[in-house]
């Protein structure tokens, strides 16, 4: 029975090893959730539009788990400056006449040009290892793609000529996601609908919580926190990128990093109104 | 049933795999391996070039050929019977039980029927090849612990078989459309599957209850017969569930809708099919080593007498080296899965082993190296049956030390992700000294001298209590021979690694052939050599098995717990890179559950299952000692 006993107790120490190596010797990496399909209607600015592509590129798209330092695909900030000198390249098999065709062509036939050293294994850099981000487990929708083209462009410094879809292709619905809770009405309830009060204190909300910036602080600072970013520029951005610009002796990861898939756009611009102090429409609230 | 004919067809390249690395595997201490080349930059690196052989989404065969074919498989059912299309499902569609979690309770008894049903598909396969020897060689010890390593596993069936029905009747009730989709896949599949339990329960209640009757001439060729029969019904159980889950990972012979079009053998027969199977084989065998060495350590602890722990330190050994023996050559089939991984979605690939599952891989290093270190201890208390093995305790420290860097340099990160404080601290994303340690180049070279060690440590046991007796060349020049050998293969490995620093990542991932190769070569030349140094020998003292101490025999406790966890943690990952797909890119999980957990989250899951299960183990082990005390009992 000793035996036993010791060697129970000494499986139990390795195994409780492991699982505290784990727990306290590696970083904590939170996944990120399953995607959902882009929400874009009612009237999006091209700035939140850009900011939506960003936010696809970096998370459904799964663009930078290739597109990355490390070499695995060619980097993408300049793809929009160097698209016409691909696209007049004897290596070109595509159809595209302009920046924003050729880069939605590079992600619907990612074939028609291939950079030169990221081709496949044997096929001269004729082939491109890259699926089809319109089907398969990536699945973008016709806005999403056009969101991630905006963003390239913008990040190339060339004009954004990507256009926000309206009527039916701005919104498809999600496959097999439960149906949409009912848009919130006005900038209280969108903001005790989003959970803000939970970690925000806002004049609008009763009971708000000290985890996050103190809200109605913020109007006062955000136009002067990124050079080159007005004050809603720098909310929205706030918003669906969280960790983007964090407040001083606030920790990361602690806001949804999901906001923009969860949020309408008229219920965005309630609550960047309402955190600037401004009614929806621009101007003072009553 | 025209996939069973190609079943049968293909079954004999399967087999003819799996009995090569087996026989790798078996050859003691033989062959290298690229262990590190499942981590993470190796794949980082490899995935620049590599191809994919098959499409996307749901790997279906598209368009015209689609429909043609989808039509086809219509037209041959009923009246107004359409193929099944991948469900869309929505989370109201999955059944709640109040007090039960869906996830957890299918991953609770999937891993706990995987964990045994690993451990009674190994023990027979190595319980048949220790009876031939013994029945070619007439050594009747190897037909006793081939019938007691048989008696062992026998409680191991029945629980396999209690947790594959709780595991079923999990998967009904939280997943049954997912369920009612594989079944429109697989239903002929699944019938066979449940038919061949008759098959393997006849072959193992004969084997084993016939062992004592079917002892000598004819009738024991009968009995190896039907272990054969055995080892081939348990081999036909497990490429068939293979075929589901590589099915849920690489979907094949579906239409655009994910609709099956007909041909079942297209749908088992999917890019990650072989792989899995052969990866599986092997780890098996190496599992079912390692659980057996566990028990054979729990008897050596509480033997009466001197004999009997001699008996169980033989037994442990023997487990020992067949848990080793399949453990080296594992790494190379796993290997071949991550690249088919790769070739088939590039996407699957990098999350693999570049994106949210790559510090997975790092706690897979740290595993396999206490595996690694295990090993090495328990080789080194093994001199002390050795009378004569005092004049090699010089070498044990040295080794240790060497065992100790390969493993840190192994299990060094490459790219770490920090806060901005800790990147102050640390100067960079990159540690100024050991960040060159942590990627390809260093790691490489670090595995390739961590196996040599470990095969000097083996080497220097096998040569504990002998002398050449010969004057020819080997016996007086060939330890100064292979000292050379070794010198020149660690300075080639060395020097290869140093020389990948300066050469772009495409060329230096092919560096890592040159690399194991050395490795392969050198282990394979240094044993030809033993046996001609060796030819003629005097025995230096007396062997004594069961001259072992106490710590020893955890060691093989260390090995067997390790190589669970192991088990349950890549389990975990080879389903979890799925991520929110029950069949990737067809089947979409819309459960409240679809979300990847996190390692920490994982990690407890599979703790409180390995606790489980040793529990379980420790009452398998107990049973035989129970029919035995009651034998005893009765005797007097």
């Amino acid at each position: 029975m000793r035996v036993l006993f010791s060697i129970v107790i000494f499986s139990l120490a390795v195994i409780f090893g492991f699982a505290g190596y784990t727990r306290f010797g590696l970083p904590l990496i939170i996944p990120a959730p399953p995607p959902q399909e882009a929400k874009i209607s009612g009237e999006m600015t091209m700035d939140q539009f850009i900011a939506l592509g960003k936010t696809v590129y970096e998370g459904k798209g799964t663009c930078t788990l290739c597109h990355n330092s490390l070499g695995r695909a060619p980097l993408l900030e300049q793809v929009a400056q160097v698209a016409p000198e691909r696209l007049a390249d004897a290596r070109y098999k595509g159809e595209a006449k302009s920046v924003e065709e050729y880069i939605h062509e590079s992600m619907v036939k990612p074939s028609a040009y291939v950079v030169a050293g990221f081709g496949k294994k044997g096929t001269n850099d004729t082939v491109s290892p890259m699926p089809d981000v319109s089907g398969g487990a990536i699945n973008l929708n016709a806005a999403e793609m056009a969101a991630v083209i905006a963003f390239l462009q913008d990040v190339g410094g060339v004009e954004v000529t990507a256009q926000i879809p309206t009527g039916e292709a701005a919104a498809p619905a999600a496959e097999g996601a439960a149906p949409a809770p009912a848009p919130a009405a006005d900038a209280k309830e969108a903001l005790v609908k989003f959970g803000c009060n939970t970690c925000h204190m806002h004049p609008l909300i009763a009971e708000g919580g000290d985890m996050g910036p103190d809200l109605a602080q913020v109007a006062a600072t955000a136009g002067k926190r990124k050079p080159g970013m007005s004050a809603e520029q720098f909310i929205v951005e706030s918003i669906i990128d969280p960790n983007a610009t964090l407040a001083k002796g606030f920790e990361p990861d602690m806001m949804p990093p999901d906001f923009a898939q969860q949020m309408t756009v008229a219920e965005m611009n309630m609550i960047v109104a309402a955190i600037l102090n401004k009614d929806a429409a621009g101007g003072k609230p009553q | 049933m025209n996939f069973l004919i190609r079943f049968l067809s293909e079954a004999p390249r399967v087999a003819l795999a799996a009995a090569v690395a087996a026989i790798i595997g078996l050859a003691a201490a033989g062959g290298g391996e690229p262990l590190a080349w499942l981590t993470q930059e190796a794949w980082a690196d490899e995935s620049a070039a590599v191809e994919e052989k098959a499409p996307e989404a749901g790997q279906a065969v598209e368009g015209a050929t689609a429909a043609a074919e989808s039509e086809k498989a219509a037209a041959d059912q009923p009246a107004g019977w359409a193929p099944m299309a991948a469900p869309k499902l929505e989370t109201k569609d999955y059944p709640i039980v109040s007090g039960f979690n869906s996830r957890l309770s299918a991953w609770f008894a999937a891993q706990l029927h995987l964990f045994f049903a690993a451990f009674v598909l190994g023990v027979p396969i190595f319980v048949w090849v220790i009876e031939l020897i013994g029945l070619l060689s007439k050594d009747v010890r190897y037909d006793h612990m081939a019938h007691e390593f048989m008696k062992v596993s026998m409680t191991g069936f029945s629980l396999a078989a209690s947790f594959g029905g709780l595991l079923a009747f999990m998967l009904i009730i939280f997943y049954p459309d997912f369920m009612k989709y594989m079944a429109s896949v697989f239903g002929d599949v699944m019938i066979l599957y449940a038919l061949l339990f008759f098959a393997e329960s006849f072959f193992v209640y004969t084997y084993y209850y016939g062992w004592d009757r079917m002892d000598s001439g004819g009738l024991k060729w009968l009995h190896l017969g039907l272990g054969l029969g055995l080892n081939m019904a348990g081999m036909a159980l497990m490429v068939l569930s293979n075929s589901w889950a590589s099915f849920m990972m690489a979907p094949s012979g579906l239409g655009p809708d994910g609709a099956f079009l007909g041909d079942v053998w297209a749908a088992i027969k999917g890019p990650l099919w072989n792989p899995l199977n052969l990866h599986r084989f092997i780890a098996n065998i190496a599992y079912g080593g390692s659980l057996t060495a566990a028990y054979a350590a729990f008897k050596f602890l509480t033997a009466a007498n001197d004999q009997e722990r001699a008996h169980y330190d033989w037994m442990g050994y023997t487990s020992f080296i067949i848990a080793i023996a399949g453990l080296l050559p594992l790494p190379f089939a796993g290997y071949w899965l991550t690249k088919e991984v790769y070739d088939y979605s590039q996407q699957m690939g990098i999350t693999l082993m570049g994106g949210v599952f790559a510090w997975l891989f790092i706690l897979q290093a740290v595993l396999i190296g206490a595996i690694f270190l295990s090993a090495n201890y328990y080789l080194w208390c093994s001199l002390g049956r050795a009378e004569a093995s005092r004049r090699l305790y010089a070498m044990i420290q040295p080794l240790g030390i060497i065992i100790v860097v390969a493993f840190l340099i192994w299990f060094t990160p490459h790219t770490l992700i920090m806060s901005s404080w800790e990147l102050t601290q640390v100067g960079g994303a990159h540690h100024p000294v050991l960040g060159a340690l942590g990627v390809m180049a260093a790691k490489n070279t670090a595995v390739n001298i961590l196996i040599i060690a470990t095969f000097l440590s083996y080497q220097m046991f096998r040569r504990a209590n002998i002398a050449p007796a010969g004057s020819g060349f080997w016996a007086t020049h060939g330890t100064t021979v292979q000292a050379a050998v070794y010198a020149a293969a660690l300075i080639n490995i060395v020097a290869l690694g140093i020389y990948s620093y300066f050469i772009p990542a495409n060329v230096r991932i092919g560096l890592s052939v040159p690399q194991v190769s050395t490795t392969a070569v050198t282990l394979i030349v240094c044993t030809i050599m033993d046996n001609l140094i060796y030819r003629d020998q005097r025995a230096l003292g007396v062997f004594r098995w069961g001259h072992m101490p106490v710590r020893s025999q955890y060691a093989l406790f260390m090995l067997a717990v390790s190589f669970t966890w192991l088990m349950g943690l890549m389990g975990y990952c080879r389903s979890a890179i799925r991520q929110h797909w029950h069949v990737y890119t067809v089947f979409r999980d819309n459960s409240l559950d679809a979300y990847t957990p996190t390692l920490p989250f994982a990690a407890l899951m599979v703790t409180i299952i390995v606790m489980i299960f040793m529990a379980l183990v420790f009452f398998m082990f107990w049973m035989p000692i129970l029919a035995s005390k009651k034998k005893e009992g009765g005797a007097h």
